[in-house]
């Protein structure tokens, strides 16, 4: 019989759990994991990391239209559907076995099963492990770090039904490309298979409820980035009212009313991408003071529920629902457990990638939220028609916004769209972090000929000292 | 509807001051624009006019009242006839205030006899100065003395006038961050030292017994406490000593009637120079010759400035202030004084920048024109040194072995002991008695 006692039991063994168990593990605390399907949860197996894969390939299918560009030809391109899916899924589990060996290594052991809280025995939490409704053990610990994530929302009349009606479950793996096809949701995860689907060649169309696609980047960048889409054929239909889809065979008929139209469209497969709801259910949570907002845990700075010994990290916890936030939440949820001495999260510092084509990356306050909260701002722009190496790498189409707090010289927001931008945000999140102010990113000596030069641009724009524009 | 006055922010960076007096009581009309109350930081002194008009139904916070929240509700004015309600109105159906801060200038217009002259007449050495020790704040790079802090923190601090070095940081190996320059700002009660606060602010008695004699009080103004603080500071810590010395003044008394005699009659040119401005010139002409003594001392290093900023003591109805003549090596007499002068005149209106009063490496403290023969003046901190200067007076002097009636001056200078020692000090006072009594190096 496996030991049970520990000082932290972490259910859930997503890029929130796993992380904060290794960090656990480095603090000397006695820390497991409970996992009930896949450790790496839906980032590494059925999220961020596989739609990568994907995305990787329809580049190559992208670049490979767009051959005599770069003084190139080839005739017959086609692809392999199931190759590249058979692609995806290997990345996938690359990493995944990657976790579990990291998690061996720090000796962290994996409990197969779902986890809930089963009340006290003594100062400790019970967790109870259960595999197929039977139970596989019990556990002890001080401190129990709900870590158990989200899965996709639902709207009625859009149930995923695996054929015509796909979530991003079905969309990972399909088995054709759909000719024609919905994407109802324009977050990161709508527009990323839209991207896909779009650059492997098939019609699609983006509906989103809201007037804008990417509601939650800044005005600016989402209209630019839109104008794009739309440039690569992908039709945009914003403030969109979307009917019970009526499905027949091997294809749905939907009604979409958008800018006072009413259209009735066909369409070969939809993919339903309208957000998250939290995996609050069956944790063992009722007679507890944890409080679950619109299927969210409620937490503190430091990730605290409501009841002593109990945190909630990741997507479980709410906004933003991004795999680095929840591995940030667990390291420092468990650094505040074993009594370091922590800063608590900036939730307003934690960046947001979409991998579309261009890329869409961004960090802090928008322009509109920036005013919104009282900032008088300075803003810069920077396109990167102006830079050297996007259009040598015939990637001239992005820009690059920054918002400075016009009194304190405070980076309050940087928004970006266009090649590579997902790999260079992270500048910018360090300038954040740091707390400098406008001096210091204009004093730093940005390599010739980068993308990144686009980022010192913007800086200087917002100063009005901007060289190439 | 009732309407609430709110206690106004005299600066971005106020959090709070004290309600000095109100203009008006309770049942007076009071129309917009009018002046309804004062209020007083440990900079200034405010007016508050309404931006309504009614009539002040009720008084909030009563005259005297210290440590007012910006923000707060001080008064309710009502409409003629409206009931008054027994505190302050509702928050939401007063979205804007119903007073502004305008500024009046700091101290309120001279009554006494000082006022209206030019000249600067001290009381005692030492400046009220703003709660920031700014000097201190630029002065420790130069030392090599690294406050670690983050970009924003010192640039938000500085802008606040708190001392960074005061602050404990939260950050990364005691760094100081943003959050910390804001907790000091929100809380100055709490703060370590910067701010002049009741709390920190008086010279810590020393369990002085209670008064029992019939008396009248006086309340301290926040210019009051910040002398008593700044100069209980000086006097505590830092080890003054004093080298004094007679200088003969009528060599420099001829050179300024045969420069006032060259101004031009009127115009933009004309001046008339004081012999404080002369002495102002002669003092950083000095200061450059002995720069030794241009200095302030930091636990890292002893700093050395490259400027000669000379603070001039001025005095004000309610205390003092030290406004800067910068440069003053480099600058003609007839520069000094229309600087000085208009320094001088805006301190006594109090209208002097944070930048005019905050900073200089030495002081002058005259009072000269009080018919004081000598008198020590206590060190304006950060800075090394500060001269006493005494009434210029017809003594019996000795010439030649000949008795001699001279013009004299006797002048003191107190030192800091940790950065001049006595030979340096008295080095610097043989060169300000050099100057002074062969002037002609001050015009050229």
């Amino acid at each position: 019989m496996a030991d049970t006692e520990f000082d932290v039991v972490v259910i859930g063994g997503g890029p929130g759990g796993y992380v904060a168990a290794i960090r656990a593990a480095q603090l000397k605390l006695k820390v497991a994991v409970v996992e009930s399907t896949h450790l790496g949860g839906i980032c590494l197996n059925w999220g961020c990391i596989p739609t990568k894969a994907l995305l990787r390939s329809s580049e190559i299918n992208h670049l490979l239209h767009n051959l005599p560009e770069f003084g190139f030809s080839a005739d017959n391109i086609r692809f392999d559907l199931a190759a590249i899916v058979k692609r995806s899924r290997g990345v996938s589990k690359q990493l995944a076995s990657g976790v579990g060996h990291l998690l061996k290594k720090n000796k962290v052991p994996v409990f197969d099963g779902r986890g809930k809280l089963a009340g006290t025995a003594g100062d400790k939490r019970r967790v109870a492990v259960t595999k197929d409704g039977k139970d596989v053990a019990t556990l002890t610990a001080k401190h129990v770090i709900l870590a158990t994530g989200a899965r996709a929302r639902v709207l009625p009349g859009l149930e995923p039904d695996g054929k015509l009606v796909w979530s991003y479950r079905e969309a990972m793996v399909p088995d054709a490309m759909p000719r024609r096809l919905l994407v109802i949701g324009s977050g990161a995860i709508g527009i990323e298979f839209a991207s896909f689907f779009r650059n492997m060649g098939a019609e699609v169309t983006v509906a989103e409820v809201v007037d804008r696609i990417l509601p939650v980047e800044d005005e600016e960048i989402a209209a630019f980035a839109a104008k794009q889409f739309e440039k690569q054929g992908i039709r945009i239909l914003t403030g969109a009212k979307i009917g019970t889809p009526e499905k027949k065979d091997g294809s749905v008929l939907v009604e979409i009313e958008s800018g006072g139209k009413k259209e009735k469209l066909e369409f070969d497969r939809i993919i339903s991408a309208v957000g998250i709801v939290g995996n609050v259910e069956d944790l063992g949570l009722d007679g507890t003071k944890v409080k679950v907002e619109k299927t969210h845990v409620l937490i503190d700075e430091f990730c605290r529920t409501g009841e002593p010994g109990v945190y909630a990290i990741g997507d479980l916890a709410g906004a933003p629902w991004l795999a680095h936030k929840a591995s940030h939440e667990g390291v420092l949820c468990v650094e505040k457990i074993a009594g370091l001495d922590v800063h608590p999260i900036d939730w307003t510092n934690i960046p947001g990638c979409t991998y579309c084509r261009p890329q869409v990356a961004s960090v802090g306050l928008t322009e509109a939220k920036a005013k919104a909260t009282g900032h008088e701002v300075k803003v810069g722009r920077f396109p990167f028609i102006g830079n050297g190496k996007a259009i040598a790498m015939g990637e001239p189409e992005g820009m690059v916004k920054t918002v400075f707090d016009a009194k304190t010289g405070e980076l309050l927001g940087a928004h970006m769209v266009g090649a590579e931008v997902t790999e260079m945000i992270q500048g910018y999140v360090i300038a954040r972090t740091l707390e400098t102010t406008e001096t210091e990113l204009m004093h730093s000596v940005f390599p010739h000929p980068t993308v990144s030069e686009t980022m010192h641009e913007s800086v200087l724009g917002a100063f009005n000292q901007a060289i190439h524009f | 509807m009732p309407v609430n006055i709110l206690m106004p922010a005299l600066s971005p960076t106020m959090t709070e001051g004290t309600l000095a007096r109100w203009l008006k009581k309770e049942g007076d009309a009071v129309a917009s624009g009018d002046v309804i109350a004062e209020i007083e930081t440990d900079k200034a002194t405010m007016e508050v006019e309404a931006v309504d008009e009614g009539i002040l139904g009720r008084i909030l916070v009563a005259d005297g009242t210290e440590g007012v929240k910006v923000n707060e509700p001080i008064g309710v004015l009502v409409a003629e006839g409206e009931a008054v309600p027994a505190g302050a109105a509702e928050a939401s159906i007063a979205p804007a205030p119903a007073a502004v801060a305008k500024d009046q200038g700091g101290a309120k217009p001279a009554a006494d006899g000082a006022a209206g002259t030019a000249k600067p007449d001290t009381a005692a050495g030492v400046p009220a100065k703003a709660p920031a020790a700014h000097a201190t704040a630029t002065a420790a790079p130069a030392a090599g003395g690294r406050v670690f802090a983050s970009p924003l923190a010192k640039r938000i601090a500085k802008e606040a006038g708190i001392e960074l070095g005061a602050l404990k940081g939260s950050g990364p190996n005691g760094r100081v961050i943003r959050a910390d320059v804001e907790a000091a700002k929100s809380a100055p009660k709490t703060a370590p030292a910067p701010a002049p606060t009741p709390a920190a602010a008086p010279p810590r008695p020393v369990a002085a017994p209670a008064i029992a004699a019939p008396h009248q009080k006086l309340p301290n103004s926040n210019m009051r406490r910040t002398i008593a603080r700044r100069l209980t500071e000086s006097k505590q810590q830092v080890p003054h000593f004093y080298v004094s010395m007679d200088i003969e003044l009528d060599a420099l008394l001829k050179l300024r009637s045969q420069l006032n005699a060259a101004s031009p009659a009127d115009g933009p040119g004309t001046f008339k120079l004081s012999v404080n401005d002369m002495l102002i010139k002669a003092c950083a002409v000095a200061l450059r010759r002995v720069p030794k003594v241009n200095a302030s001392y930091t636990d890292e290093a002893i700093i050395l400035y490259d400027e000669v900023d000379i603070s001039v003591a001025v005095s004000m109805p309610d205390g003092l202030i030290t406004p800067i003549v910068r440069s003053a090596d480099r600058k003609s007499l007839s520069e000094i004084h229309r600087e000085a002068f208009g320094l001088i005149r805006r301190a006594r209106e109090g209208k002097l920048k944070p930048e005019e009063f905050q900073g200089g490496g030495f002081s002058i403290s005259n009072m000269g024109m009080y018919g004081v023969r000598d008198f020590s003046a206590i060190i304006n901190p950060p800075q090394g040194a500060i001269l006493a200067v005494g009434a210029g007076e017809k003594r019996a002097v000795v010439k030649n072995d000949q008795l001699a009636i001279a013009t004299v001056m006797t002048c003191t200078l107190s030192v800091d002991h940790r950065v001049i020692d006595g030979a340096l000090a008295a080095e610097w006072m043989a060169a300000l008695k050099a100057i002074v009594e062969n002037p002609l190096s001050l015009v050229v």
